[in-house]
């Protein structure tokens, strides 16, 4: 029988041993935001410091790069690039992710189906799909299409194999409960087998995400020179190593940015338990 | 024993067995787990299945929700032969099945949410039976913030909530301690006299059956048959200290006793 672990709350993390680092383990458990800064601040002096040896002439110090960042925000060329950057991205991503969905249930809940196509993404998300990127450029010209596939291209292995695999794990207890209690199958699969696999599946959305940054601007720097891929080149041939630095900086932020709005849209819609402790 | 099975059709329908088990065998691959099992569950009763483990009690009680296909034979509830789930039965899961992201309220109430019924209405229905299991102030948490006794009663609040006739109980209090395991024995037996169901309950153990029940189905090892039917001669009218010392409790259980010992050798 299901052991009751699925009920079960995440368990507490350990603290250090005795005095001060007791109350810095503390802290850190009990506000991950505090243990995070620590040490994004920690890398940021580690930057600085490397800058100012320096390295390379086309290494640029952490300050440097920041105040090419604020220039650019207030110049308002990160948020035109951003504009046509994020566009081909969202869209790309909510294809994978209502596609992958939809395909992982269908995998999931049918052996046909999984024979048919499991084997055509495993496949996929083996091979180095950044080599087949220039690829697209001939079938679809360039512009918001060829961005589009690149990201698809990408996400949506990830996603689909991640949908599949939480499907086919859905807890079998619970299943047998909707069912005792005369659930039909769309209520089994709205009730049950969502809720249950969203935190695999919006693992594999979270995946598909930065695999598609990946493939936008691998599509930018390749195929379209338009949004942040552009920018980035655009500063290079001109040697504004700071600005570039800001444009590369700039992506994980924004992608860091878009993955906690996911956790946060996830935790509260499906799993609201998470919650709390 | 079973008396009057030919007249058993004659009778007038409140006095008929509720569940009619009718020659169920089910084989698992090469593994026989249930030979040719009659049985009839007197309509109202609490029935026990008592046997060595592994003998096909889950088995049968699946079959009998229709959660599982016998192999052949026929389950009928009030002369009905079942198919599958149905609303006249509810289940109560041994590993209590509660949905982790709902609250005491939404898992309560599951049963009627999936029937289509409205939000206040089921809440109302859903808080009765939460306080009739004791967890009133607890409608909004998680099963992750209750103990397991207290998830198991999540688990008999939502199979009572869905007011179905005959209730089917794996063996709900496996994963409580001795102490609320007795309560919970107490609060059983007063819902079975206030709620007026056919109960059919899964347990190891011969001391909470003969405490519970009107009637104990003895299974034998597999292949599982019925090897002995016992009607304990309990007066349940008397506080619970003093059925436990009940002469009629004691000899009960030692007659279960002798009969499932030549099992464990
Ligand atoms: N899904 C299954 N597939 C194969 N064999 C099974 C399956 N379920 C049960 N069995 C087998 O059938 C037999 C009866 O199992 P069952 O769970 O009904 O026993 P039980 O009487 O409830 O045991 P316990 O008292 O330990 O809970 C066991 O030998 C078990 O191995
Ligand atoms: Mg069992």
């Amino acid at each position: 029988m299901m052991a009751s672990s699925q009920v079960n709350g995440p368990a507490r993390a350990v603290h250090s041993p005795a005095g001060w680092g007791l109350s810095l383990g503390r802290l850190f458990t009990q506000h991950p935001i505090a243990s995070r800064l620590v040490s994004l601040g920690l890398f940021f002096l580690i930057w600085e410091i490397a800058g100012r040896v320096p390295i390379s002439y086309a290494f640029p110090t952490f300050l440097e790069t920041l105040s090419a960042f604020v220039t650019m925000l207030f110049d308002g060329s990160l948020f035109a690039a951003y504009g046509s950057t994020l566009q081909p991205l969202i869209i790309g991503i909510a294809i994978s992710g209502a596609v992958g969905v939809a395909l992982g249930i269908v995998m999931g809940l049918s052996r046909t189906a999984e024979w048919l196509v499991a084997p055509l993404f495993i496949v996929l998300q083996s091979a180095p799909m950044a080599a087949l990127i220039p690829l697209i450029t001939f079938v679809y010209g360039i512009g918001l299409a060829a961005k589009t596939l690149a990201v698809i291209m990408l996400a949506l292995p990830v996603v689909v194999l991640n949908g599949y695999k939480a499907v086919r794990n859905a807890n079998p207890s619970l299943v047998a409960m909707c069912y005792s209690f005369q659930g039909t199958k769309l209520q089994q699969i709205a009730k049950i087998i969502i809720p249950d696999a969203s935190p695999v599946i919006f693992a594999g959305l979270r995946l598909g995400l930065a695999a598609g940054f990946i493939g936008v601007i691998l599509a930018e720097l390749l195929i379209t020179p338009t949004g942040i891929g552009d920018l980035i080149t655009y500063h290079r041939s001109v040697a504004n190593y700071a600005e570039m630095y800001a444009a590369v900086v700039s992506i994980i932020l924004v992608s860091t940015l878009t993955l906690a709005a996911l956790e946060a849209f996830e935790v509260r819609v499906l799993r609201p338990e998470k919650r709390r402790g | 024993m079973t008396s009057s099975t030919a007249s058993i059709h004659a009778l007038p329908r409140a006095e008929s067995a509720a569940v009619e088990v009718r020659s169920i065998c089910k084989n698992y691959k090469e593994v026989e787990a249930l030979r040719s099992i009659d049985l009839d569950f007197p309509r109202g009763k609490l029935t026990t299945l008592l046997g060595p483990s592994g003998c096909g009690k889950t088995t049968l009680l699946k079959i009998i929700a229709g959660l599982v296909e016998p192999t052949s034979g026929e389950v009928r509830v009030n002369g009905k032969p079942v198919t599958g789930p149905g609303p006249e039965r509810a289940f109560v899961f041994q590993d209590f099945a509660l949905m982790p992201w709902a609250t005491v309220m939404r898992n309560v109430a599951f049963g009627l949410e999936l029937k289509g019924m409205g939000k206040a209405e089921r809440q109302s229905i859903a808080r009765h039976y939460i306080a009739e299991v004791g967890l009133t102030g607890f409608e909004d948490k998680y099963p992750h913030e209750l103990s397991g006794g207290m998830r198991q009663r999540v688990g008999l609040a939502r199979a009572f909530a869905v007011n179905a006739e005959v209730l089917l109980l794996d063996e709900p209090f496996s994963a409580v301690d001795e102490q609320n395991r007795r309560k919970f024995q107490e609060d059983l037996l007063r819902l079975v006299e206030k709620e007026r169901k056919t109960f059919i309950f899964v347990t190891h153990s011969i001391e909470e059956a003969v405490y519970v029940s009107d009637r104990i189905v003895l299974l034998s090892r597999r292949p599982s048959r019925v090897s002995q039917i016992i009607e304990p001669k309990v007066d349940r009218t008397a506080s619970p200290d003093a059925i436990r010392r009940d002469q009629g409790y004691l000899d009960t259980v030692e007659e279960i006793w002798q009969g499932l010992k030549h099992y464990v050798d």
